[in-house]
């Protein structure tokens, strides 16, 4: 009701040729944070401008005539119907601008294809419904998905009013990190559909398609935290895939880098050790709801036709090693999560199914016994690219 | 004059069959041009429907009233019942109606084929209907059936597929019928450079027509044979390229939304002359833009694709090609301000309606302009700058000129006058709230949202419910004008109007030295005067 105020008083100010200068009705583009977005925003800018101009002109002309030459008015029709000296001029003029607008838009566009000479390649995999990072320099990888607070809100009927969760639908549980005035090259490819990376500060978006590799690149001025999403349809939760950069200075990146190793080691050390089941279950349940309640539902009973229920489903009930391999390798629509998940993870969401959402078959799976399978999946899903 | 044409065609006792039966088994232009019509009105409320869907999800952020699935479907199901079902067949009707009396034609060339192309319409959109009982929903994917993402339709997909099929094939009947009436029947002394400019841009809409059809049909075909017989046109993994679909598509695509305009301009420059008293400004110039705009229409459609990891030649092509269509379109913008210019104007609702629409068309145009620069596109893609953008050149433009074209016809059809107060009514309410409804979408897409998305951040709230109530008061006004026609149907304002209907009428096109209403059979034998004032001849 607020809001609805607000906006009553708002579209008032604006009837009244006052505008509003509240920062949420953002009118243009953003003019973003590297020298291509900067460029881009020029370029956008003069050809508003020269429509505006163009606009005025012919409406203005428009608007003279309908007010002057009405027949309530008692002005009577000329009769003239052609002249060709007045079309070739406005054929010539716009022709002229038109020129005019490509030769800035030509450089641009040769200056976002320069992806040569990069100091370092990050390659982003779209997923549905995430981003996969990998820093080919450093062995860095990881997964990127909405994050909770968002992903709770954001379900139909949830009560939960998105203005009270932090950047509502543009935060991830983990963001993408990049150094400053370095010239980073993105490598794009999707593991399942299309999908699109765009970060409306960088200047661009590129499409991710499977099986193809795409190229862009971006150099960040000033450290800071940069919001998108993915722009191209990729199904039921295309809108709930943001994209989280930030960039760094070089000595914070570097301690960056240097606690992803860390980290990297400790959850190898994890996997080796025993896990009890409980363990497992409560850590199964938020990978499940990270990964799987998309599709299957957060209570497990799936999409009648589209995504098949997991409660009392005879995969999940049945032998544990089909279960294994059908999460593994993936089949259908269905992802291989051996490339997504590590063994800790994989191991807990297989527990937590088998053990939860109404289904009660009193196994558990140990993470030390998907390791190698986990390994040989991820190795050939690089055979298969090489 | 009137004489010789009025009653000379009642003599051979031909009128229309009796109930029901005249409507299955008609082959009389007028009356499947109606029923065309009536099918493109009643799928334009289906179509606005799903779009109060879309707006009312996204009245507020957070999701209130349906799940994304459904929303996609909402989303793609829109996009083909207005584009197939509402504007695609509403100037076919049109076509059926006016074609031939404004060619002095007695009816269409192929009048059985003519019934069988409207039936294949029907099949094709029930079948694209019954979709959304099927399990799995309605397709959802995007109205540009995008792989891979559309091979995850569920059992929806073959029906989709053959409804495309079948809609193509009426189509192409459509167009053939149109070509050839246009080709073979015209009266005589009515030379290809007399004919009203309606009829010249249908003519060049037809072979638009047949050569994109066949291309959008062979591509959801390897759609189809990639789903269920293991074909790889557009899977990677069996040598494919998902890529390949866009640009078959778009070769499909692009020439196809100028199907969707290409009458519209006719029907502008045919109703604007009127209404201002005064001979069409540059008619051969205007067939030449029109031809021109058809001709480019087949040589930029990547730049629906910039984003996809072109070539930077690829790019740098399609961004001058694209840029070139400004040329004749701002041809026939400036060719209609000088039709008005020194004129002697009146503002009846279809006048009402065509000045709505050189404006915001235009302003669609100029956004147009503005995509076409690739690397700005880089921002705008996929966003809703798009959506306001094409919404511009689609919704004030063609919508508005089927708008201007029923009042401006309709006299002539029923013989009755509708209400211009009500009309003058509606194009107010339609008019503001078009643009309610679609410019604030212009700064969402500026300001960072992507298009299709059932949820959004909530910066972008504000401009979202903006453009929601625009969404509804331009739905429910709409009602207004289904009454509005509705009642001039049935005796209108009681006030009979006169085969002229429009001051000087006659002096611009056939039709209007026929009687109104128009009979069921007209032109039995030829007229012997054409008229030129659209020439500046008399």
């Amino acid at each position: 009701m607020k809001r609805t105020t607000q906006l009553f008083a708002c579209l008032s100010l604006m009837a009244v040729g006052l505008g509003t200068a509240q920062a949420e009705y953002a009118l243009n583009l953003m003019k973003g944070v590297t020298k291509v977005s900067n460029d881009i925003y020029d370029l956008h800018m003069l050809i508003l401008w020269i429509c505006v101009f163009i606009g005025i002109a012919v409406f203005g002309v428009m608007f003279y005539s309908i007010y002057f030459h009405r027949k309530s008015r008692g002005h009577k029709a000329a009769q003239f119907h052609e002249s060709t000296k007045v079309e070739i001029i406005w054929t010539i003029i716009p022709t002229v601008i038109l020129i005019g607008m490509a030769i800035p838009a030509t450089k641009t566009m040769l200056e976002l294809d320069d992806t040569v000479e990069a100091d370092m390649s990050i390659k982003v995999t779209g997923w549905q419904w995430k981003w996969e990072y990998e820093y080919l320099d450093d062995d860095i990888h990881f997964f990127s998905t909405l994050d909770e607070a968002s992903n709770k809100a954001r379900q139909l009927g949830s009560g939960i009013d998105p203005a009270t969760v932090p950047h509502y639908l543009l935060n991830v549980d983990k963001p993408l990190v990049i150094p400053t005035r370095k010239k980073i090259r993105f490598l794009f490819t999707a593991a399942d559909v299309l999908h699109s990376w765009w970060v409306p500060d960088l200047g661009w978006k590129k499409d991710t398609i499977p099986g193809f590799i795409n190229e862009a690149w971006t150099s960040v001025e000033k450290p800071g935290t940069y919001r998108g999403q993915c722009a191209e349809l990729c199904g039921k939760d295309h809108g709930f895939m943001p994209i989280v950069v930030i960039a760094m200075d070089q000595p914070d990146y570097d301690k960056w880098v240097q606690e992803q190793k860390v980290a990297a080691e400790a959850e190898s050390s994890a996997a080796g050790r025993e896990w009890s089941k409980d363990e497992l279950i409560s850590k199964g349940e938020t990978v499940y709801a990270n990964n799987c309640a998309s599709c299957h539902m957060a209570d497990g009973e799936g999409m009648p036709g589209t995504f098949p229920a997991l409660a009392g489903s005879p995969v999940v009930t049945g032998e544990l090693d089909n279960e294994v391999q059908l999460v593994l390798n993936g089949k259908g629509m269905m992802p291989a999560f051996g490339q997504m998940l590590n063994a800790v993870d994989f191991a807990s969401v297989i527990t937590y199914t088998r053990n939860a959402l109404g289904n009660n078959v009193g196994d558990a799976l140990q993470p030390s016994a998907v390791q190698s399978a986990l390994a040989n999946s991820q190795d050939d899903d690089e055979d298969d690219e090489g | 004059m009137s004489a010789v044409i009025a009653g000379h065609d009642e003599q051979h006792g031909h009128g229309p069959e009796k109930g029901i039966l005249r409507w299955i088994v008609t082959t009389n232009h007028k009356d499947i041009g109606t029923l065309y019509l009536v099918t493109a009105l009643a799928m334009f409320f289906v179509g606005g429907a799903m779009a109060l869907v879309i707006r009312a999800e996204l009245f507020e952020p957070g999701l209130q009233f349906v799940e994304p699935q459904f929303f996609n479907s909402m989303v793609t199901m829109h996009a083909l019942v207005m584009v197939f079902g509402a504007v695609m067949p509403a100037f076919v009707g049109l076509a059926n109606w006016m074609i031939p009396v404004m060619i002095g034609a007695p009816d269409m060339a192929l009048p059985r084929m003519n019934n069988m192309s409207f039936w294949m319409l029907i099949a094709g959109l029930l079948m694209i209907s019954s979709t959304l009982f099927m399990e799995g929903g309605a397709p959802a994917a995007g109205w540009t059936f995008y792989p891979p993402l559309v091979l995850q339709t569920g059992n929806a997909l073959p029906f989709a597929v053959f409804a495309v099929h079948l809609l193509g094939i009426s189509s192409i009947m459509g167009a053939i019928n149109i070509i050839a009436t246009i080709f073979n029947m015209r009266a005589p002394g009515m030379t290809l450079m007399k004919m009203p400019l309606f009829v010249w841009t249908w003519m060049i809409t037809a072979f638009l027509l047949i050569a994109i059809m066949p291309v959008f049909a062979g591509a959801v075909t390897m759609l189809l044979t990639d789903r269920f017989f293991d074909t790889s046109f557009f899977d990677a993994a069996g040598g494919g390229d998902p890529v390949l679909y866009q640009h078959i598509f778009w070769f499909f695509g692009h020439p196809e939304v100028y199907v969707m305009i290409l009458p519209t301009f006719g029907i502008a420059s045919t109703i604007i002359p009127t209404f201002a008293r005064k001979p069409l400004f540059g008619y051969t110039s205007m067939v030449y833009a029109t031809a021109s705009i058809a001709f480019l229409s087949f040589i930029v459609w990547s730049h629906h694709m910039f984003t996809v990891g072109m070539p930077v030649a690829g790019e740098l092509y399609f961004m001058y090609a694209t840029m070139l269509i400004a040329i004749p379109t701002g041809v026939k913008v400036f060719n209609w301000t000088a039709t008005m210019w020194k004129g002697s104007m009146t503002f009846e609702a279809p006048m009402l309606f065509c000045i709505a629409f050189v404006v915001l068309f235009t302003m669609g145009g100029f956004t147009g302009l503005m995509m076409a620069i690739a690397p700005a596109d880089f921002q705008y893609h996929d966003t809703y700058f798009i959506v306001a953008h094409f919404h511009y050149t689609l919704v004030p433009a063609s919508i508005f000129i089927l708008m201007a074209a029923t009042y401006y016809w309709l006299p002539k059809w029923t013989g009755n006058m509708y209400d211009e107060r009500l009309a003058k009514l509606h194009f107010w309410l339609s008019a503001v709230s078009v643009n309610i409804l679609f410019f604030p979408q212009h700064f969402l897409g500026l300001a960072g949202m992507p298009r299709r998305i059932p949820d959004y951040a909530v910066q972008f709230a504000d401009w979202n419910m903006i453009s929601s109530i625009g969404a509804f008061i331009f739905g429910f006004s709409q009602l207004l004008f289904l009454y509005i026609v509705i009642k001039t149907i049935r005796g209108g304002t009681g006030e009979k109007v006169t085969a002229e209907v429009w001051e000087d009428a006659r002096k611009h096109s056939l039709e209007w030295t026929l009687p109104s209403p128009l009979p069921y059979h007209t032109f039995s034998t030829p007229p012997t005067k054409i008229p030129t004032e659209h020439l500046g001849g008399h």
